[in-house]
């Protein structure tokens, strides 16, 4: 099958047979795939499928069990980072490895192995950064940048060891659209200039635009090679996941405007915890009963924080900051909003939605034990083992959780079961108002399919539901309205019907938040 | 090339289970390898060791051995069933010893400056004020983290030089006997003031272990059937997830300190009251940091700790035995002890990681895997 796509001139990289093992897991097996000069490749597949792994491998992070990598037509062992970079091989990472107390340059200067003077690193990387079309301040604390910034650094970072080839993770998962837009122009003027590009993505539709070729993995294996022009968005997505994904059902609702507002955040701010947290300003938020609110944003404007103040994690100032159900909650703990009929669903699964080393029944009893303290607890706070393991079995089922063993620790799940645990020990309780951060984050198609559904039917049967996601097609697919939080603030609410990507993506890159109408006039 | 441990991806229940087990048996091997190099019989030291105190077991004529075992295991096990809390709530306690001799000193208050309060009252009010002495003890350390984010790990060990020569220089100053010539001890406590013998007519186990059965047979229910033992665990795994249960970390603080110094204040005053009958400069040969090593033996479950404290104080014993018939000196005790908890935490380590040596070539490494 490879062998009809050959470029001209020669393959940068080969890989033949490449595995990799994890206990009993293959994470990735047998992998073949070739990368020609001057072409953006792109990998795809689901989370899970073994993309990192596989580029774990070709960046020298982790060794192969078996198969060989030729580069330039030379077998070669890739046995540390450091030997990825002197053949040319440069990595942008997915989850950035920069110093927020040091300035760009600096973190520059503590990837390279020579003694070059800050000084002229910094030169170079500000050429390099205008000539590429990545404006960047050497000297600025990474602290102070915003996420597409910080990307900035990795990529010219990498660029500054003159790679063949750029292995780019996951690039746009932290970007808005426009800034997204940006670094496809320059991905494009790297190609032109000879340089190979492997982009892993999850994203069909900036695959199609970009990529000449794609390389499609399924649960470690190659299920394809293809040419992503050619392909519709839901063929290479049927590629990806291997069956048609159940479509969401999402009926229209009437008559919102008039139900009541069973969560409503005023005037909320925050002053930032550390210093690399960012305040929040002045939000003002309504959630009536039946509707789902999207949070739109990219990460690190406030979403953690914002979840933190709702859920009284952290507790506000004024106790009329947060209502819940007509009920200042505002100095109240999460023990006491979740007794007023509230639920929350944090970002990170496993240590903070989940304790890792517990068994699913104990994680049950982590977030229920105050508001089912009649059915969990006996006299003197024993814990009625029996009635939790019921409820974790009746959880389990309705959710479709799938696992190893009757009551496996939380670690043992995979996220997507993880999460639609974590989900329907919330929905078990019937909250009245659920409050869910990046309810899908790295989780299979199937299960996020799930997981969308029963948020809007818990909707629908009367409660507010706020979901805060960075996935634009995820909140557009479930959301009455939304609204976009940047910089710790938070625009009104755009009703689904007049929202756009957009209008949704300008805010997102700071468009005057609160002001929805000149946006509208601007698209 | 240079070595890595690496999590490995599921832990052997048999191995986690056999791990104290292993340890003791590395440990001896180790320990006749120690005397061996200094020119000891190793068969004939480990018996002295380990067996001769048991002795009792069988023989009438010894069973006051098997007393001692209980005297020494006593304050371990106390100290050690607090310090289980503590650890399993990630907060690390390692000044037993300091609230163990404040304890013993606030409980002594009673028969050193009021000898003439002579009633049944002052044993309980004696115990109480043990408890409470080392309580507020440890919550110093308490404090300083959950207001000020200090290390307890410092602060604690700090605290007990503090303790240390505050009783000595009680002792030797305004507590000193005043008919004691001037040795630095204070008097003899009245018979009111005295944790009485279980059973008088074999031996001089006092009532101490008795409270160590009952604290260890408590916490192992409260860590294993209540909510506040479900906090204590998902605080000290996970932090996070405890503050989105609604837990809160600064009152857990508080709680383990607390819990673990009243215990090991408890600790103290029977040792005193039942053991020695009078302050000294040295009151302890080290038991609070002893109960460190018990708590880990143990698994940090309470009722381990009730077996691990029976095996440490065998060390004690065996080292005073081996010291009268051997001749070998006291510090082979804390090597053994240093040992023991060298072995338990190594397995404990190789069961939750393996070794790996990075840098050896790709092709090594799957030939490796194939072999195994």
């Amino acid at each position: 099958m490879t062998a009809t796509l050959e470029t001209e001139g020669g393959n940068l990289l080969e890989v033949r047979g490449l595995t990799k093992i994890f206990g009993t897991l293959k994470a990735c097996d047998n992998i073949d795939l070739t990368v020609g000069r001057g072409e953006i490749h792109a990998l795809l597949g689901e989370n899970g499928a073994g993309k990192s792994t596989l580029v774990k491998m070709l960046f020298g992070s982790l060794e192969p069990n078996a198969g060989e990598i030729r580069w330039n037509g030379q077998v070669e062992q890739i046995s540390s980072p450091g030997a990825a970079r002197k053949l040319g091989i440069g990595m942008v990472f997915q989850h950035f490895s920069l110093f927020d107390a040091l300035t760009a340059a600096e973190n520059i200067a503590l990837s390279l192995d020579d003694d070059t003077p800050i000084a002229t690193i910094a030169a170079k990387a500000k050429a390099l950064s205008y000539s590429y079309g990545l404006p960047l301040d050497p000297y600025s604390l990474v602290g102070d940048l915003s996420v597409g910034e910080r990307q900035r650094i990795e990529i010219i970072r990498c660029l500054l060891q003159t790679p063949q080839l750029i292995i780019l993770d996951e690039p746009t998962s932290v970007l808005t659209p426009q800034e997204a837009d940006r670094l496809f122009e320059t991905l494009e003027r790297l190609r032109s200039e000879g340089k190979s590009i492997l982009y892993i993505s999850h994203r069909l539709e900036e695959v199609k635009r970009l990529c000449d070729r794609a390389t499609v993995l399924r649960h470690g294996k190659v299920v394809g090679h293809c040419d992503p022009r050619k392909e519709t968005a839901s063929s290479l997505a049927r590629m990806m996941v291997g069956n048609e994904v159940q479509a969401v059902v999402r009926d229209p609702v009437q008559g919102m405007d008039k139900a009541a507002a069973l969560l409503e955040v005023r005037n909320l701010s925050r002053t930032p915890a550390t210093p690399f947290s960012i305040p929040l300003r002045n939000i003002n938020l309504s959630a009536r009963a039946g509707e789902v609110i999207g949070i739109a944003g990219v990460a690190g404007n406030g979403q953690g924080e914002f979840f933190e103040a709702v859920s009284g994690e952290v507790q506000q100032q004024d106790a009329a900051n947060v209502r819940i159900r007509g009920k200042d909650a505002g100095r109240l703990t999460i023990s006491g909003r979740r007794l007023l009929g509230a639920a929350f669903v944090p970002e990170e699964r496993l240590g903070h939605g989940a304790a890792p080393r517990m068994r699913l029944s104990e994680n049950l009893l982590l977030s229920r034990h105050a508001t089912d303290r009649k059915a969990f607890l006996g006299t003197a706070g024993t814990v009625q083992t029996r009635a939790i393991a019921t409820a974790a079995q009746r959880i389990i089922e309705i959710m479709d959780v799938r696992k190893s063993g009757p009551d496996p620790e939380a670690a043992a799940l995979s996220g997507g079961n993880l999460q639609k645990f974590i989900i329907g020990r919330e929905l078990d309780r019937r909250p009245a108002v659920m409050v869910v951060n990046q309810p899908t984050w790295g989780v299979d198609a199937g299960a996020a399919a799930r997981i969308r559904q029963a948020l809007i039917e818990l909707a629908r049967s009367g409660s507010a539901v706020v979901v805060i996601s960075q996935d634009l097609d995820e909140l557009f697919e479930i959301s009455d309205s939304i609204a976009v939080m940047h910089n710790g603030e938070l625009s009104k609410p755009l009703p689904i019907a007049e929202a756009t990507f957009e209008k949704v993506g300008l805010l997102m890159g700071g468009a005057e938040p609160g002001h929805v109408e000149p946006v509208a006039e601007l698209a | 090339m240079r070595i890595e441990l690496v999590k490995r991806p599921q832990q052997s229940a048999l191995f986690s289970a056999l791990s104290p087990f292993i340890a003791l048996g590395l440990t001896l091997i180790a320990g006749a390898i120690m005397f061996s190099l200094l020119g000891k019989n190793p068969a004939e030291a480990l018996y002295y060791y380990f067996i001769d105190p048991l002795t009792g077991l069988w023989d009438e004529n010894n069973r006051w051995q098997l007393h001692e075992l209980a005297v020494k295991a006593a304050p371990l096990i106390l100290i050690a069933v607090g310090l289980s809390v503590c650890f399993l709530s990630n907060n690390w306690n390692i000044g037993a010893e300091g609230q163990f001799t404040i304890g013993a000193i606030v409980g002594s208050i009673l028969p050193v400056m009021y000898p003439d309060l002579q009633s049944w009252i002052v044993l309980p009010l004696m115990l109480l004020m043990g408890m409470i002495g080392g309580a507020a003890y440890a919550s110093v350390p308490a404090y300083l983290k959950a207001r000020f984010n200090t290390n307890e790990i410092l602060t604690s060990l700090m605290l007990v030089y503090v303790a240390q020569l505050f009783l000595d220089w009680l002792v030797r100053g305004p507590w000193r006997n005043p008919g004691g010539m001037n040795f630095p001890e204070t008097r003899n406590f009245h018979e009111y003031a005295i944790l009485p013998e279980i059973l008088p007519a074999s031996g001089r186990a006092h009532w101490g272990f008795a409270f160590a059965l009952i604290a260890a047979v408590a916490a192992w229910f409260m860590l294993s059937r209540t909510l506040r033992g479900f906090e204590v665990k998902v605080l000290g795994q996970s932090p996070r997830a405890g503050r989105f249960a609604g837990f809160s970390a600064s009152k857990m603080v508080f709680f383990a300190f607390i819990v673990s110094g009243a215990l090991a204040g408890l600790a103290g005053i029977s040792e005193v009251s039942g053991a020695i009958g009078q302050l000294r400069p040295t009151i302890s040969p080290g038991y609070g940091f002893a109960a460190i090593i018990v708590a880990f033996l143990g698994r940090l479950n309470p009722l381990g700790i009730v077996a691990a404290g029976l095996v440490l104080a065998l060390s004690y014993l065996g080292g005073e035995a081996a010291q009268i018939s051997i001749g070998v000196s006291d510090k082979v005790v804390r090597a053994f002890q240093g040992m023991i908890l060298f072995f338990v935490l190594a397995c404990d380590t190789l069961i939750h990681y393996r070794v790996r040596f990075v840098g050896t070539p790709a092709v090594k490494a799957a030939e490796v895997s194939q072999n195994v």
